[in-house]
């Protein structure tokens, strides 16, 4: 790696604004050199500085900041900086500025000698008299070599292969032809039921029951593979399945993350995906309503609540936190994911300094966080003036029911009523606030009253100069010790609950009410803004189509934009990292000209049209995927590619890779036959141990286990805490939601071995497993005399149910093995049975020894390598 | 354990390269197993991050890190300030808070001299605090920090600053990277650990995430209550000898599918099943505090059974013992803005005796060469009063507001000169005036003593090498023996 590339990786940084304390030192003011007194020629005195100064690095070969100095239409038209000569004015070029190092970008030649202040006064008086630059000499580029990933996808033409009978569709052929190349011959097509179990994991996040195994197994029509996809796409399942990454990408949590991680309710937006995903909502019209649902013409109240997605924001509550500052950070994060999850691009570089390696600047940056910058603050002062602070922002409520609504009203009602009550009781001349204190004036009752310290002092002051919260202290002791005040006092709270219960929910939405003027923060720090900067996008990306006053909307149409080069692209290749296990272009959450190639280019921009030229259809493209033979092969390694592609780069093989944190979840609620179908609504919380959510700050930490159905959700709707997330999951992988992640790396960790082996839910769920075989087997015919082959049937039906596919000969025997073992070990021992059993309801006529052997045969299913994999 | 890895037929000696650099080729956090499947390693000798060489010699080979949640006032307990003294009740110089923000402070705060006595103690003439005693009698031990600043001055960003190198989420903590870095020694045990007294600081677990690099850099929470690990304890009815059936029960099926399929994630998989099983023990033993004779149990104040910060100190050194890499301590409430008077002793009280035995139960056991002992709190407090009662009466329950321009931490062990003190502030110990040792410094030079360049242990994610610390940091040399 060359000096200069090390340097640049040394300066690509982010947001590290330095402590205020922290001085910078600072280069003395350079002075601009004065223009050379004569006729310039651009040949005889300017290209020769051009060509032994700055062309190695902005020339033929590297076009550094997207410039080249050696070809006049680009210099003209300047680089990713922007305009590079102001004709007539070299004092106000930013090619002269550069070169003399005046304003806050380093001075060129970066980390070379400066040019000498006579080659200076030359390129001055070169642009003071008109930039005048031969036709003819030079470079006739018009433009700079672009990376890839800028230059919009064109379908490319479907390539050649050697068999194409194994090509289901053009996917195959872009696979096919570059195997063809290494002279690799694809993988042979999975089985049938490894097959479905795949494909049910991957669209839906679920097994397959026996059943479908079944019919799948009997279908002997052409397309009946096709079908089975057909089911799956119709399936509401298939958005619970396509949720989570989402969510991944959003950052979506329940709380607010930070001290106290305070608890939000912005659940409808997960709802929102999940209805999208199923109604195969157009991926334009998901980015419109996510990114300016709420700026769409007559926006409803979906579009509303799909604005969500920028509210997953975290905010810092804790007392004492600069509002402006926890702003500024949310409107950054905006920006940031939003770079992220549609463009690929990692925008954050740029607030504090152009970008080292792709072509963005701070300005860039700073309008397209003029974009983000109307919305209210999202947090308020607890009373004017103080340090304490709430959450807030705007919220959209969500309609209720007429019944509930009327009793809502009337609760409402009586609520008010007892509190009138309750006035008159304190007010009362007799037995009210003022009597009973003129009563305790008396010292000897007072005594006998046994007042407490405070209330003693409250007491002691003048009524008239009590400050507010003693008056309170004052009231509330009087009602607690006077017994119908707080009957009354009790009864009030008691509606209040009701009420609350009642109460229509309000999602966090985005609104578009203020009008800030952006600026470019020096540095990326908020407490130095520089020159005032407005909306737009990204320089060296193709324009927005939108003219005048633009806004989030805007924004939001030119992010998927038919010119836009990658919005399409990096959907695509999250989508095919999901089937995969990694993305076309490995590096999926950056296709900036540092990412990892794309392993197969053709195939990602053949995708990356289709995506937009079937509707913006994400089940389109996931039917496309899935219905490919190179998706279709057997997942088997393949000892012959071991030094040829270890890694499956070229998919001469089946993706194979482990399930997600809540699908393996979901799986074994399946299998034991708990899993609730109910969808939406607000988040559930399952069982988890005990001293979880113990978060410091003043917030309820009361983990409310849910009970009944709602226990044994899908993990999609599990609560998700950003200080102490559901512990299970984050043992399989899961993030805390705290930042944007658009894959979830995977390990493979004793802690979650542990987790599938001892945690009170997955043992639950292999006891329902338990329970769920034993009555199946019990109700199939046994014949006297034929035990021996009726318990390879059992065995045989147990494995399928949980991995789908019939057990080797071996894996029989081993079953077996651990099966009659067990069955030995409970017999001979009823107690060990008994306290295994205990506190468990076993299906009728069947002893304890006799279901924990079955117990035993469940755990070990619910933790084998395969019952977690896709294979 | 397992027999030989059937997979030989896979394994590439051309793929001479480092794990760490594998990782990165790969993209993905794989389990490092199947990492060392396909290095020809025996899968069965690694566990989640077998140990790694360190870039150059390290001074240090394990850390355990106090962390005091909620920030300790330094100007009561390491940065002594006569001066201040004087000043106390006097309306603090304008020039002080012109331009500051301060997360309570508002209007012309007076100043608040110092609450505690000091002394001078140990050869070294260290000057600590009475409330730190303990402390005192190690005082040739440990190096003092008087110069550290921070960029946050609120509790979650700053503990995140402290642990990650910045203010907001999404980043690595220092004890992932030291995982990442260095791998774990000891197979029975996560390579990194983390114990907490008290509520959980306002960040939450993502002090010990691992960001952006593989989860298996993640710090593992030992808990005081209920298992020491989530789920380490078998179900209720379930004997170990039932267990081991279970598992070979589980391993011979896996071993199976291993054969069949080919995939090195299966014996990972078989291997992580081992060490989970071998965790259900050592774990427990480990934790086991009854097992140390009385009169280091005393030294420590440790009593079994109890949750507390002695115990997690004598549980500290247990760790490191036995190979743990990065030890991760955090006490809870040390935000005195109102009650240094009673808070700050309560404080101290709890954490001075436990702290001094573990570098006294380090160095007797020889084992301070090689642990080094951080403690630390997310920012410090200022010279200026804060706090009222009330009665709107300010001196009744003095207490001090966030300060990040200057604090203190103290290391002992590890490559670090004991009896010493970098930097120095000025006579109200509101700024620095030498050697100021940004959190960047402060963790670059972690990092140094663990052998590792802060500015070579990269990761690359989103087109860039992340490093822990950014595009900054500088070694503090004047701390290295």
């Amino acid at each position: 790696m060359s000096m200069r590339v090390l340097l640049l990786f040394g300066l690509c940084c982010l947001a590290a604004v330095r402590g205020l304390g922290a001085a910078e030192p600072k280069e003395k003011p350079a002075q601009l050199p004065p223009a050379a007194d004569r006729t310039v020629d651009f040949v005889r005195d300017i290209q020769p500085i051009f060509a032994e100064r700055c062309n190695h690095c902005h020339g033929e070969d590297e076009q550094e900041g997207y410039l080249r100095l050696d070809a006049k239409a680009v210099v003209m038209k300047g680089g990713k900086s922007g305009p590079l000569l102001v004709s007539g004015k070299s004092a106000d070029s930013l090619l002269v500025h550069r070169l003399a190092g005046l304003g806050t970008e380093k001075r060129m030649p970066l980390e070379d000698e400066p040019l000498s202040g006579e080659q200076i006064g030359l390129i001055r008086a070169w642009i003071d008299q008109g930039a005048k630059w031969p036709d003819g000499v030079g470079s006739r580029a018009t433009s700079v070599k672009l990376h890839w990933a800028y230059v919009a996808p064109v379908s490319p033409p479907l390539p050649a292969v050697g068999n194409a009978a194994w090509c289901a569709g053009p996917i195959d052929r872009f696979i096919l032809a570059r195997l063809d190349r290494e002279q690799i011959v694809p993988a042979p097509a999975a089985d049938r039921e490894r097959l479905l179990r795949r494909v049910s994991f991957d669209l839906i996040g679920l097994p397959p029951s026996l059943a479908e195994v079944d019919a799948f197994l009997a279908d002997e029509s052409p397309d009946a593979y096709e079908r089975q996809v057909d089911r799956l796409l119709a399936s509401p399942r298939y958005g619970e399945r396509w949720t989570t990454p989402w969510l991944d990408a959003a950052r979506y949590a329940d709380s607010n993350g930070y001290q106290r991680d305070g608890h939000r309710t912005i659940w409808p937006y997960r709802d929102y995906i999940i209805r999208a995903l199923n109604a195969d909502l157009p991926f334009d019209r998901f980015t419109i309503d996510q990114i300016a649902g709420d700026l769409v013409p007559e926006a409803t109240l979906e579009q509303k609540i799909a604005t969500g997605f920028h509210r997953c924001t975290t905010v810092n509550v804790e007392a004492g936190t600069d509002e402006e500052e926890n702003r500024t950070n949310q409107v950054i994060d905006r920006v940031n994911v939003t770079g992220t999850v549609w463009l690929g691009t990692t925008f954050e570089c740029c607030q504090c300094h152009n970008h080292k390696y792709d072509p963005f600047t701070q300005r860039d940056y700073y309008q397209l966080y003029a974009f983000f910058n109307n919305t209210p603050k999202e947090t308020y002062q607890r009373t004017k003036g103080s340090a304490a602070l709430d959450f807030g922002g705007p919220e959209e409520k969500l309609p209720i029911d007429k019944g509930t609504e009327h009793r809502r009203t009337q609760i409402t009602e009586r609520h008010k009523q007892i509190a009138a009550d309750l006035e008159l009781c304190l007010e009362d001349e007799a037995t009210g606030l003022a009597a009973w204190e003129r009563e305790l004036s008396d010292p000897a009752k007072a005594e006998a009253a046994k007042l407490p310290e405070n209330i003693r002092r409250i007491l002691a002051i003048e009524p008239d100069k009590r400050r507010p919260n003693q008056k309170t202290v004052l009231r509330t002791h009087f009602i607690g010790q006077h017994p119908q005040a707080s009957k009354m006092q009790q009864d009030m709270e008691e509606l209040q609950k009701q009420i609350d219960a009642l109460a229509p929910a309000a999602t966090l939405v985005m609104s578009e009410s203020e009008s800030r003027m952006t600026a470019i923060l020096k540095r990326g720090n908020f407490l130095d803004p520089g020159e005032e900067v407005g909306p737009g996008t990204p320089r060296l990306l193709p324009s927005m189509s939108a003219e005048g006053a633009v806004d989030r909307l805007d924004l939001a149409r030119w992010l998927v934009d038919a010119a836009n080069p990658l919005t399409a692209r990096v959907q695509v290749n999250r989508a095919w990292g999901q089937f995969f296990g990694r993305g076309i272009v490995a590096s999926e959450e950056d296709f900036g000209t540092q990412s990892e190639p794309p392993t197969h280019p053709e195939l990602l921009d053949w995708l990356a049209v289709e995506l937009p030229g079937g509707g913006w259809s994400l089940k389109r493209i996931h039917r496309r995927i899935v219905e490919s033979s190179t998706y279709r092969q057997s997942s088997k390694v393949r000892s012959d590619l071991a030094s040829k592609d270890p890694n499956n780069l070229l998919l001469a093989r089946g993706p194979r890779s482990r399930l997600s944190a809540e699908a393996i979840r979901d799986n074994a609620l399946a299998l034991s036959g708990r899993l609730s179908s109910k969808m939406h609504g607000p988040p559930v919380h399952p069982p988890q141990p005990d001293g979880i959510w113990r978060v410091t700050g003043a917030v309820d930490n009361t983990y409310r286990t849910s009970q009944g159905e709602d226990s044994h959700r899908r993990g999609v709707y599990t609560v998700w805490r950003r200080s102490a997330p559901y512990p299970s999951f984050v043992s399989f992988d899961a993030p805390n939601r705290s930042a944007c992640v658009v894959k979830r790396p995977q390990s493979n960790t004793p802690l979650q071995a542990l987790t599938l082996l001892n945690d009170p839910v997955y043992v639950d769920l292999a006891a329902g497993l338990a329970d769920r075989l034993l009555e199946e087997t019990l109700t199939r015919s046994v014949s006297e005399g034929a035990a021996a082959a009726d318990l390879d049937a059992h065995l045989t039906h147990a494995f399928r149910t949980v991995l789908s596919r019939r057990p080797g000969e071996a894996e029989l025997s081993s079953l077996r093995a651990i099966f009659t073992d067990a069955q030995h070990r409970y017999r001979s021992d009823p107690k060990a049975a008994r306290q295994l059993a205990k506190g468990r309801t076993l299906p009728a006529n069947v002893d304890p020894a006799q279901w924990a052997a079955w117990f035993n045969l469940a755990h070990v299913l619910l933790n084998l390598d395969e019952t977690i994999t896709k294979n | 354990m397992m027999s030989a890895n059937p997979q030989s037929a896979i394994r590439n000696p051309q793929l001479a390269v480092t794990r760490r650099a594998l990782f990165q080729r790969t993209g993905m956090g794989i389990g490092s197993i199947a990492l060392s499947c396909l290095l020809g390693e025996d899968a069965s000798a690694a566990s989640p991050s077998s140990s790694l060489q360190p870039h150059f010699p390290p001074r240090a080979k394990n850390v355990i890190f106090l962390h005091m949640v909620g920030a300790p006032s330094q100007l009561e307990l390491f940065d002594h300030k006569p001066t201040l003294a004087q000043y106390d009740g006097q309306p603090c110089p304008k020039h002080l808070i012109e331009g500051q923000r301060f997360a309570f402070l508002r209007g012309h705060p007076s100043l608040l001299g110092p609450r505690f006595k000091f002394a001078k103690h140990g050869n070294s003439g260290l000057e600590l605090s009475e409330l730190l005693p303990h402390l005192a009698s190690v005082a040739d031990e440990i190096a003092v920090v008087k110069t550290l600043h921070t960029e946050q001055i609120n509790h979650g960003p700053a503990q995140l600053m402290f642990h990650t190198g910045f203010g907001r989420f999404g980043r690595p903590s220092l004890g992932s990277w030291a995982s990442y870095g260095l791998g774990s020694e000891n197979r029975d045990l996560p390579a990194y650990v983390v114990m907490i007294t008290g509520k959980v600081a306002g960040a939450g677990s993502a002090l010990w995430g691992s960001g952006f690099l593989p989860s298996v850099h993640q710090g593992v929470e030992f808990r005081s209550q209920g298992d020491p690990v989530l789920f380490l304890s078998n179900p209720a009815g379930v004997t170990p000898a039932d267990r081991r059936r279970l598992l070979d029960g589980i391993q011979s099926l896996n071993q199976q599918q291993l054969t069949d399929v080919g995939d090195p994630e299966i014996a990972t998989r078989i291997s992580q099943y081992e060490m989970a099983y071998r965790m259900q023990s050592s774990v427990p033993e480990l934790m086991d505090i009854s097992a140390e004779p009385a009169e280091t149990r005393e030294l420590y104040g440790a009593k079994p059974g109890q949750a507390s910060f002695a115990n997690n100190c004598l549980l500290a050194r247990r760790l490191v013992e036995r190979g743990v890499r990065f030890v991760q301590l955090f006490h809870a409430d040390w935000d005195t803005h109102s009650n240094i008077d009673t808070g700050l002793p309560a404080r101290t009280k709890e954490v001075d005796q436990p702290m001094a035995a573990l570098v006294q139960d380090l160095k007797q056991r020889g084992l301070l060469d090689e642990t080094l002992v951080v403690w630390g709190g997310e920012f410090g407090r200022t010279p200026m009063l804060q706090g009222t009662d009330a009665d709107d009466n300010p001196a009744a329950r003095p207490g001090r507001d966030h300060h990040k321009d200057a604090f203190c931490v103290w290391l002992a062990g590890g490559g670090v000169k004991g009896g010493t003190t970098v930097g120095q502030t000025d006579d109200l110990g509101y700024t620095i005036v030498e050697d100021p040792v940004h959190i960047n410094d402060f963790h670059a030079t972690l990092l140094h003593l663990l052998g590792l360049d802060h500015e070579r242990l990269t990761f690359k994610f989103q087109g860039r090498q992340y490093r822990l610390t950014d595009v900054a940091g500088k070694v503090v040399t004047k701390l290295l023996a």
